[in-house]
């Protein structure tokens, strides 16, 4: 087992009197991509920003590659690349010129073209940074948090708002960067995201966390499969935990009587039927 | 140190880069003092008026520089989440403030040198006898300015904002303090409120040492009000400057 970049105990914070955090654990394995899932308002950005250093917990305890960010040092900023889920960058500099900038502020930093190369800018190297388009501007702010080599990149919401295509290459840059056995925490509230990218994922709602695994694991969860078919125009939902049995049946009678199974599917949960059903539970409360 | 000088040098990249700084920062109050100057002519506290513009404008410069550009920089910057960015990087938070400050009292040094250059070539005013007293009073002006803008900058919630909150304050202590030409002829109700002001015990400083060759020492009551202004400013920044944007 790896030793863990990131355990969080308890974690809890409130903004005022509304509980944004409620005793939320887990932990990160050094050179995993975790993802942190949920809806707006679920205490992703929160729970992210008290692990960079950014806000205080009301309670819990966290470690963060061995330190506790709520005393954030520059040894502990060495080691941690951070994307905010909004910030801007200097209009006026080249691409080149603000990765230089930020190399600057560490010890041991990345080559900055090796850095630019990753991130598929090296196009627009000279380019000033008012002239690239959301998902290029997206990509520098990767690229910056990248340029101190860090052990550990937080990235929150990196794909919202963007177009199928931009969102399709930030995730081959998440995979190179996994592939450089970076440590990364990913939130997101697109589910196909957290099931391409993370090893293992938490869902968050309402500040706590309602399932945690492995994609295979949150829709393994659900045992049963699906099947569906239509007979005299009505459609026949069957779900059963024994699929190969129940179809022979289906089929086995269906031939003997010369029918059709008209419109036949069979399916496994998909997480996000997982997803969709953890989060509706909202409803109920 | 290193970290420091690196700052220091993309501080003054972003600050030439950026047309819109570079002209309302450095150049506006060289307009205005070509403009002033062919306005007061004759004669004020025995030298010709145009030397007392330009104290004036010295005066207004590094209110305009000190706490107008730094406050609008820094408010911009924080607004577009960069300097919450950079707190999460290893370059420690005084450092990176006293390179955007440095950088700032860099450009008032060059602008001073501007202004004295460019009237003695039209206005045939001299340069100050009284050299190291006149750049001893531009860096406490531009940094008693600097830090009044730094605590200043908690007062403003938003980057659209910021420019209207700056200049309704800059303006009006310019015009009260002398920062627009001499303020002998304006009523008593306006020099009172003028009174109060640090740009005019500021403008104070600078007619002594420009207009009557005194040392900077020789006003040590004017030297006060504009370092406890500063100090007053610093205290506000302490606790009150914040690196995240005010949201919602
Ligand atoms: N600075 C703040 N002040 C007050 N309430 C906040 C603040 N930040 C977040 N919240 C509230 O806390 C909850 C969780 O927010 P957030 O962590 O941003 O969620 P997410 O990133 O999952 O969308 C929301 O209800 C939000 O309105
Ligand atoms: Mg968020």
């Amino acid at each position: 087992m790896t030793p863990a970049a990131i355990v969080v105990r308890d974690l809890r914070k409130s903004y005022g009197t509304h509980e944004a955090v409620r005793g939320v654990s887990f932990e990160i394995a050094a050179g995993e991509v975790f993802g942190l899932l949920g809806p707006n308002g679920a205490g992703k950005t929160t729970t992210v920003e008290i692990l960079e250093g950014y806000r205080r917990r009301d309670g819990g305890d966290v470690s963060v590659l061995g330190h506790d960010p709520a005393r954030s040092n520059p040894q502990f900023r060495e080691r941690i690349g951070v994307v905010l889920q909004q910030s801007q960058l200097f209009a006026n500099l080249t691409v080149r010129e603000i990765h230089l900038m930020f190399a600057g502020y560490y010890e041991r930093p990345r080559a900055v073209d090796e850095v630019i190369e990753l991130v598929g800018l090296r196009e627009k190297r000279d380019a000033r940074v008012k002239t690239l388009s959301g998902g290029q501007k997206r990509r520098l702010d990767l690229g910056v948090a990248l340029v101190g080599d860090p052990d550990l990149v937080f990235l929150d919401e990196p794909t919202t708002g963007f177009d199928p295509a931009a969102r399709r290459a930030a995730w081959e840059m998440i995979r190179a960067l996994r592939s450089l056995g970076k440590t990364i925490l990913l939130t997101t509230h697109y589910l196909d995201e957290a099931e391409q990218l993370a090893d293992r994922v938490a869902v968050l709602r309402e500040g706590r966390i309602v399932r945690e695994g492995t994609p295979a694991d949150l829709t393994g969860g659900t045992e049963e499969t699906e099947i569906r078919y239509r007979r005299d125009g009505r459609e026949v939902l069957l779900r059963t935990g024994e699929p190969t049995r129940v179809l022979n049946e289906l089929t086995t009678q269906a031939l003997a009587e010369g029918r059709e199974l008209e419109g036949l599917t069979v399916r496994r949960p998909t997480l996000e039927d997982v997803y969709l059903l953890l989060t509706a539970e909202e409803d109920d409360a | 140190m290193r970290l420091f000088l690196h700052q220091l040098r993309y501080e003054q990249l972003l600050f030439w880069r950026s047309r819109e700084a570079a002209f309302f920062v450095f150049a506006f109050p060289l307009l205005l003092f070509v403009l002033l100057s062919s306005v007061y002519t004759g004669t004020y506290l025995g030298k010709p008026a145009a030397w007392a513009v330009l104290a004036g404008i010295l005066g207004y410069g590094a209110a305009n520089t000190g706490f107008a550009g730094l406050a609008l920089l820094l408010v911009g910057r924080r607004e577009m989440g960069f300097l919450k960015r950079v707190r999460s990087t290893p370059i420690p938070a005084h450092v990176y403030l006293s390179a955007v400050l440095v950088s700032m009292l860099l450009i008032f040094v060059f602008q001073a040198v501007a202004v004295l250059v460019l009237g003695k070539l039209l206005k045939s005013t001299p340069f100050p006898h009284q050299a190291l007293s006149m750049l001893l009073v531009i860096l406490l002006g531009a940094a008693a300015f600097a830090a009044i803008g730094l605590g200043f900058t908690s007062l403003i919630r938003s980057a659209e904002g910021s420019s209207a909150a700056v200049n309704f304050v800059l303006l009006p202590m310019a015009f009260l303090s002398g920062g627009f030409g001499p303020t002998t002829h304006y009523g008593r109700v306006l020099r009172t409120i003028g009174d109060v002001l640090p740009l005019k015990y500021f403008v104070q400083l600078v007619y002594a040492i420009y207009l009557h060759n005194h040392e900077i020492w020789s006003k040590p009551g004017s030297i006060a009000v504009v370092a406890a202004w500063g100090v007053a400013g610093a205290l506000v920044a302490i606790r009150r400057f914040r690196w995240e944007p005010v949201e919602g």
